[in-house]
């Protein structure tokens, strides 16, 4: 039977939330990292100051997009990933995998900010305006590592292989979205913030963009 | 013969560039100094960079056509001699800017997007080097380095041009200001940008010949 595109990429999807709430292995796994990473700071520094607690804030969301979202390729055997390419095509593949981990990362995103909150104080002023830009920062960075785990899912599964490729290429995305960030934490006001959101609305564009056009070479094997 | 001459004109042209380079007379502009004079040899490191980065990725999408190894053999060959001249512009701007900035690594976006640019290069490096089947490495590599290429664009040209910088000719254009160079300074600057676009072409085409040695198999 045949079914449109639309449809396989919701299927898809669905599949893997399903095998997420099967296993709750990734979930849980996660969890345990951001909280472990957090109490560590805490331990450390105690309560650190805005700057800081901004800075410090987005490495994690950094590491635990990396653990996140390398599994959500390395998961897939090779024979299953075999299976899928006789049914689907690359795109709708990768359109799924990109719309599972817009997601995954949505809810991680929430709970390294409660996290945060509650182990290293909360000097945020504007809290609408910090989680609009936590859920923007999550969105580029699934999109992003999501293109960089297939990268290196076809690179005989190594998950080292991401993080040497991701933080070079993260590194800009980063520093633009902890600078966006910065106006939720004092009411000043900063010159060029339009120009930065376009500019990382632009990124996540052209991140799309390329995953779409390239994911189906790096599929024929 | 008739086909070296482009390699005997490089020499002439680079002679040229350290003899007059060192040599002319230039405007002394506060604290620069003498220091000017890095200009014809900064500024070209960054014109044979976009050359072999231009080649590499040309390669690695003619790659992904006809998926012919030789392609990505010119697209490895090019992105490592590429990096080499990175290195070397990155060295000499900063060497210029812990002397006239007062700091190695300041906080100047274009430094800093730059060196951005050449990790991602060098990650690209790296991932060559960690796929030992030949034509896995081929497919993944091209795939990464049209990404990296795609990524150095907006990083060294369209985001540097949107914020201020240390650099000179800065606050709108990330080249050197063509309109306010002396004229003796551009009489030297000029031929050093084919002189030494000309020598990373020549490094290029030697790296080459040494892949074809190593890969005997592929190019018959």
């Amino acid at each position: 039977m045949k079914s449109t595109a639309f449809q396989q990429t919701i299927t898809l999807v669905k599949k893997d939330i399903l095998l997420e709430l099967r296993q709750k292995y990734a979930l849980y796994g996660v969890l345990l990292y951001i909280i472990s990473t957090v109490f560590v700071i805490n331990l450390m520094i105690g309560k650190p100051e805005e700057k800081t607690w901004n800075a410090l804030f987005w490495v994690v969301q950094l590491f635990v997009s990396v653990n996140a979202i390398a599994k959500s390729f390395l998961q897939e055997s090779r024979g299953r990933l075999l299976y899928f390419y006789s049914l689907v095509h690359p795109r709708n593949f990768i359109i799924a995998k990109l719309i599972y981990n817009i997601l995954l990362m949505a809810i991680m995103s929430v709970i390294t900010l409660v996290c945060c909150i509650l182990f290293m104080g909360n000097p945020i002023v504007n809290f609408p305006y910090f989680v609009g830009v936590i859920m923007l920062g999550g969105l580029s960075l699934s999109l992003l590592f999501t293109m960089l785990a297939a990268i290196a899912a076809q690179a005989n599964q190594n998950a080292a292989l991401m993080a040497i490729m991701g933080f070079p290429i993260i590194l800009p995305l980063l520093t633009m979205l902890s600078n966006i960030a910065r106006s939720s934490f004092n009411i000043v006001f900063q010159p060029g913030l339009p120009k930065m959101f376009l500019m990382l609305g632009a990124m996540d564009i052209l991140i799309v963009g390329l995953s779409l056009i390239l994911f189906p070479f790096l599929w024929k094997d | 013969m008739a086909k070296h001459w482009w390699k005997a004109l490089a020499v002439i042209l680079l002679i040229y560039t350290i003899i007059a380079g060192f040599t002319i007379d230039i405007p002394i502009i506060g604290t620069n100094q003498q220091s000017s004079r890095g200009l014809f040899f900064h500024v070209p490191m960054w014109m044979c960079m976009y050359t072999m980065f231009s080649i590499s990725v040309a390669n690695s999408l003619l790659y992904l056509t006809k998926y012919d190894l030789k392609r990505d053999a010119l697209a490895g060959a090019a992105g490592s001699v590429g990096v080499f001249f990175g290195v070397l512009g990155f060295s000499t701007g900063t060497l210029w800017a812990t002397y006239t900035w007062g700091g190695t690594i300041t906080g100047d976006a274009k430094q800093q997007l730059t060196a951005v640019a050449l990790l991602i290069y060098m990650a690209y490096l790296v991932l060559r080097m960690s796929i030992p089947d030949i034509d896995k490495r081929a497919r993944i590599s091209a795939v990464f380095n049209i990404f990296a290429f795609a990524l150095l664009i907006p990083l060294t040209y369209i985001i540097p041009r949107m914020v201020d910088s240390l650099h000179p000719g800065a606050a709108g254009s990330p080249t050197f200001a063509s309109k306010d160079t002396d004229g003796g300074m551009k009489a030297v600057l000029y031929p050093a940008f084919i002189g030494w676009v000309l020598l990373s072409v020549w490094i290029y085409t030697l790296v080459v010949r040494y892949k074809k040695l190593e890969l005997k198999n592929i190019f018959k």
